[in-house]
């Protein structure tokens, strides 16, 4: 799904520099990234989805070099193909649920929004308990629903990538363990690639493979199996 | 790009408030200069059309302005009365031809406008429902006035008491209508005309009384002396002008002597014009005006004002501008992270930039369009005010 090679990127003069050798990541696995902050876990995932381009080396994404796209074949690629989901939501204030839960099918031409899709919005919308709030903005969800809009909004397109940064990060334990149930149920069913940035360690059990940034040079082969120390 | 404008659209309407404070502040800035340009444009047109249709005007010294305007206008400011005899003294010159003008009583809100026939024709003022007032008590009503008097041919209105407290003073004349104008979108449409003797009945200058010689009547008379009989207050007097009591109506005294507000002189050609004015250019208690130069004076002081308030305008249309140039650039930068979450979830830049553009164009295009709707509206209903601001 994800094959990566010599990759190094910057942030234009600064410090930071992210140097990978070498990932892979299979189709239909769930992987996490873990690390410090300022490791490069979220640039990576940038990275993937192309919003980003790196100085060298190539990044493949189901067999298509998303490095070496223009900027417009990138944004279709990743609004067809790629589901993106933040750890502040990301939601727009003044659009209800549903509209934000469409979002995608208002901001590229590449999608065409019809009443299928709406349909599939609402049937989203009610597999995650929020049918009842489509008319709703978010300013009247609790953090949870927030997520659950999100989650929504990233899988809308059924994306065999699904990219998430932090997705329980603002969410109480409880909340936490819906949406993964959420998020996980959906890659389980649909066969999507998860690959999910954490700093929450109480939840790697649930990912298949756990990548960590604290050692760079480890990438090759120093992935840690879920329960590893 | 239906999609971008439809954010747009939603994000105007979830901030109402702060878009309808930007709307009302870009309607603003357009509207008072413009707005204000159409008023002064029409009472401008306005003022100068009728007054130069009117070429002369005659009336007691005094206020030139208010001369005009009363007979122009037939505003609420009664000038100094003049006397019917400067109606004759101007037909008897050979210069002009005189229209006398009474304007003092009220019926309701509407004035009445005591003349003669030869002021229907003199304005070109056609009845359309019914004829022209041909005896004492009889009045034609404009277009307007029928309206908003709810009367037409046979229907009667009353003079209005000048003042409630004045008990002994002249009762109200209730008058039959006998006509109604057809509409000229001018003064005369909210005015009631009749006959200048039939305005000094209202006065009490005329009446119509029981006949003192019959013997029924003999409660009333207070002495008789030779053919002279001398009626008490009970004697009763006519409200109304009817044909069975029209012969009983009668005047004392000269009526010459009888009061006019102006007496509107209708030159034959130019040189009459100038030597009709050259006679009252040094008369103590009359004078004779031009309308059209107190309506350019008038003007000059209307322009002068508009100077002022458009430079007004302009100065707080520039700090608002600045304003909301300094709100549109915050709510960009406030909303950076949404042009952010836009642009990862797929957005180009410019569909990003559309959907922010977007939302200014939508306020500037409401504020641009209610400025101009005001315009419009002002175009259409601006002679309304005009002629509230001045009283006719």
């Amino acid at each position: 799904m994800i094959h990566i090679e010599g990759l190094v990127f910057r942030y234009g003069e600064g410090d930071f520099r992210l140097a990978i050798p070498g990932l892979t990541v299979e189709s239909a696995t769930t992987t996490a990234f873990i690390g410090p902050s300022g490791s490069g876990k979220t640039t990576l995932l940038n990275l993937i989805a192309g919003i980003v381009r790196p100085q060298a080396g190539r990044i493949e994404t189901r067999g298509v070099a998303i490095s070496s796209l223009s900027d417009d074949e990138r944004r279709r690629f990743r609004v067809t193909t790629i589901g993106l989901v933040f750890q502040e939501f990301e939601l727009l204030e003044y659009l209800t649920v549903l509209d934000n839960i469409l979002l995608p099918y208002r901001i590229h031409r590449a999608l065409t929004l019809d009443a299928a899709v709406r349909d599939r919005a609402t049937d989203l919308a009610e597999r995650v308990g929020i049918a009842d709030r489509l008319d709703r903005h978010p300013r009247r969800l609790s953090q949870g629903e927030r997520q659950r809009v999100a989650v929504c909004r990233a899988v809308l397109t059924d994306p065999p990538l699904l990219l998430t940064d932090e997705p329980t990060g603002n969410l109480d334990p409880v909340n936490r363990e819906k949406v993964l149930d959420i998020l996980f149920d959906y890659v389980a069913e649909s066969g999507t690639t998860l690959v999910s940035v954490t700093h929450d360690h109480e939840i790697l059990q649930r990912f298949g493979r756990v990548v960590d940034f604290r050692d760079f040079r480890a990438f090759s082969d120093g992935f840690r199996k879920p329960g590893d120390a | 790009m239906r999609g971008t404008i439809y954010l747009a659209w939603r994000y105007v309407a979830f901030h109402r408030v702060k878009t309808a404070i930007l709307v009302t502040a870009i309607t603003l800035i357009i509207y008072l200069p413009a707005g204000l340009r159409v008023l002064v444009n029409q009472s401008s047109r306005q003022l100068t059309a009728r007054a130069d249709a009117t070429p002369l005007v005659i009336g007691a010294r005094g206020s030139p302005t208010e001369l005009t305007l009363s007979t122009l206008y037939f505003g609420a400011d009664v000038p100094e009365r003049t006397h019917y005899a400067q109606a004759a003294e101007v037909e008897q010159s050979g210069l002009a031809a005189a229209i006398p003008m009474y304007v003092r009583f009220r019926t309701r809100d509407r004035p009445i406008v005591g003349t003669t026939l030869e002021y229907l024709d003199f304005r070109n003022l056609r009845v359309a429902n019914g004829r022209r007032f041909a005896v004492l008590g009889e009045c034609v009503v404009g277009a307007r006035a029928a309206e908003r008097l709810e009367v037409g041919p046979g229907d009667y209105v009353i003079s209005s008491p000048e003042s409630v407290f004045d008990i002994a003073g002249v009762y109200p004349l209730r008058m039959k209508v006998v006509g109604v104008l057809e509409y000229t979108d001018g003064a005369d449409d909210d005015a009631v005309f009749v006959d200048v003797k039939t305005s000094w009945v209202i006065e009490g200058l005329g009446h119509g009384h029981q006949d003192l010689s019959l013997p029924e009547a003999a409660a009333g008379v207070l002495r008789r002396e030779g053919n002279v009989v001398v009626g008490n207050a009970s004697v009763m007097q006519f409200n109304e002008i009817t044909p069975d009591n029209i012969d009983s109506f009668h005047f004392h005294g000269d009526l010459s002597g009888f009061p006019l507000t102006a007496v509107i002189a209708v030159p034959a050609d130019q040189r009459a014009s100038a030597l009709l004015q050259g006679r009252y250019q040094s008369a103590e208690l009359i004078q004779i005006v031009r309308p059209l130069d107190v309506m350019e004076q008038l003007l000059e002081t209307i322009l002068t004002v508009e100077r002022f308030v458009v430079a007004g305008a302009v100065t707080v249309g520039a700090a608002t501008l600045a304003t909301t140039c300094l709100v549109f650039l915050l709510s960009l930068r406030l909303r950076r992270r949404e042009r952010e979450t836009l642009f990862k979830i797929g957005g180009s830049r410019t569909a990003v930039a559309t959907v922010m553009t977007s939302e200014i164009v939508v306020v500037l295009a409401a504020g641009v369009g209610l400025a101009l709707a005001f315009t419009a509206l002002t175009q259409r209903y601006g002679d309304i005010v005009l002629r509230a601001l001045i009283g006719a």
